[in-house]
């Protein structure tokens, strides 16, 4: 029973860091995803007093994916009934150029800023739009969502980590008798510590098991899904195949190498 | 002949100014059968305890099997342990573990296959009267019975040195008769060394054997 209890604290402490490290995994993607959605919905308005091909555009930024020509018939149509054609001929004639610039990705602020300032060198662009205030908004937004998330999944990292160092002292006290007969017959540190190693191996899969069903339950009922999907957010939380395989790794990593420690700087007081 | 154990000036202690044994210089040959004894507290368990590494010589030298005791590192008393077999006053039996594997456990250490490991157990229990025990664990025998179990082991695999503290101390009759006549065998029949360590020798041993006596820190050989 007493086992168990350590068991069971390992592997607790164990699943916990595995779901912070999942949950920003999962953060990570769903920014990225909303990266990809708002650069889709994301456009520069330049409004230059002479044509631009795309092919002009593309080469002022490697940023710049495509271009589009904004219409101005609809501005003329509304003044259709109150100037003449011949007047209308002439303002369409002096009216600027207006373009719809799309980028290939997202971009920060400071890369906002800088295009601006790379397409108004052009003498003939007469004004950049870059919509700075509130792309920068969003953006910081996210920023700071991710960076909490990250912070968060340190820091738990690094307490559980300490609690599975104690956990483990715990069991290297519980199975000290054998492992110090064990070097009465001359067993080297690793043998003497292999019941340790089994344990925490065991352990570490456990958790990634746990993990696994705990994220499957997740997609399964899919109430997280469908709240990404409300905001146009489509992404897999988790990855059976290779989330999974991560996780085991992180788990073994963090046991295995908690364990060495405690094998190679064994308590004082032992 | 050649020597198991050379000590030369040899001092033990536990604390810095209290000297258990005092500057003690003997030989124990190689295929001998050696008896330590003392009164309670006279330092032979100690004596003992350095001869498998236990404590290190606070002065003089100390070798066992060729090997030289004073700062002895630990890979070279690992592979100087898994030549020789102890027996324990009080067992240390693995609780853990079956009878079987607790006979194993020189074997594994040295890496015998399980074949090998296996057919030498199942011997070795024949031998202490063991072999339907095999399955058991430590706590479930009586205290004769886990000694016999501990000799097993020392003999498993085949050790240059045994050494026993007190192996008899606290057994039977029977138990008494079945270890004292497998540390004979040993002795006689592998040339095996054989060092004990007891209050008192017993009567009827059918091996020449030598006395050495620990008194106020010295050791002294009884004719």
């Amino acid at each position: 029973m007493k086992s168990l209890k350590n068991h069971i604290s390992l592997i607790i402490a164990l699943f916990t860091v595995l779901a912070s490290v999942q949950i920003y995994v999962a953060v990570d993607r769903t920014i990225a995803a909303y990266e990809t959605r708002l650069k889709d919905d994301y456009s520069v308005i330049v409004v230059a007093n002479k044509a631009f091909t795309a092919e002009e555009f593309k080469s002022m930024s490697s940023m710049i994916e495509r271009s589009e020509p904004i219409s101005t018939m609809q501005v003329l149509d509304r003044l259709k009934g109150e100037m003449s054609q011949k007047n209308l001929d002439l303002l369409r004639l002096t009216l600027p150029k207006f373009y719809r610039i799309y980028l290939n990705r997202y971009p920060s602020p400071k890369e906002i800023n800088s295009l601006q300032h790379l397409l108004q060198r052009n003498p003939s662009v007469e004004r950049v739009e870059g919509f700075a205030q509130t792309h920068d908004t969003i953006y910081k937004l996210m920023l700071l969502f991710k960076n909490v998330v990250q912070v968060f999944s340190v820091a738990i990292a690094a307490v559980t980590s300490l609690l599975i160092l104690k956990e483990m002292r715990l069991w290297q006290f519980q199975h000290a008798e054998r492992m110090s007969i064990m070097a009465l017959f001359g067993a080297p540190v690793w043998l003497r510590s292999a019941v340790l190693f089994r344990l925490a191996i065991v352990d570490a899969i456990i958790a990634t098991i746990i993990l696994c069903l705990a994220f499957f339950v997740i997609d399964y009922y899919g109430f997280l899904i469908a709240q990404l999907k409300a905001i146009g957010i489509s992404v897999q939380l988790f990855n059976f195949v290779n989330d999974a395989l991560r996780s085991l790794g992180i788990a073994l990593g963090i046991s295995v190498a908690l364990t060495f420690m405690i094998v190679i700087f064994p308590n004082e007081e032992d | 002949m050649d020597k198991v154990i050379i000590a030369q000036n040899l001092s033990l202690s536990y604390k810095e100014f209290e000297t258990i044994i005092s500057r003690a210089t003997f030989s124990i040959d190689a295929g001998s059968f050696v008896f330590i004894t003392g009164a309670s507290g006279s330092g032979k368990s100690t004596l003992l305890k350095s001869f498998y590494g236990a404590i290190e010589p606070k002065q003089g030298q100390l070798s066992v099997g060729g090997v030289n005791m004073n700062r002895i590192s630990t890979s070279k008393l690992n592979f100087l342990r898994r030549h020789i077999g102890i027996v324990f006053q009080d067992y240390k039996l693995i609780k853990e573990w079956t009878i079987e594997k607790n006979v194993m456990l020189p074997l594994i250490i040295s890496g015998y296959t399980s074949d090998v490991s296996g057919s030498q157990v199942q011997k070795l229990l024949g031998h202490v009267k063991l072999i339907h025990q095999a399955g058991k664990y430590p706590l479930e025998l009586s205290g004769g019975e886990q000694q016999r179990v501990a000799m097993a082991r020392a003999l498993a695999h085949n050790p240059i040195l045994i050494l026993a503290d007190e192996p008899t101390g606290n057994l039977d009759e029977y138990s008494s008769s079945v270890i004292w006549s497998l540390l004979e065998g040993a002795n006689s029949q592998l040339k095996t060394t054989v060092v004990v360590v007891t209050h008192h020798i017993p009567e009827g041993l059918n091996v020449p054997y030598i006395h050495y006596h620990i008194d106020a820190g010295n050791i002294n050989e009884i004719a």
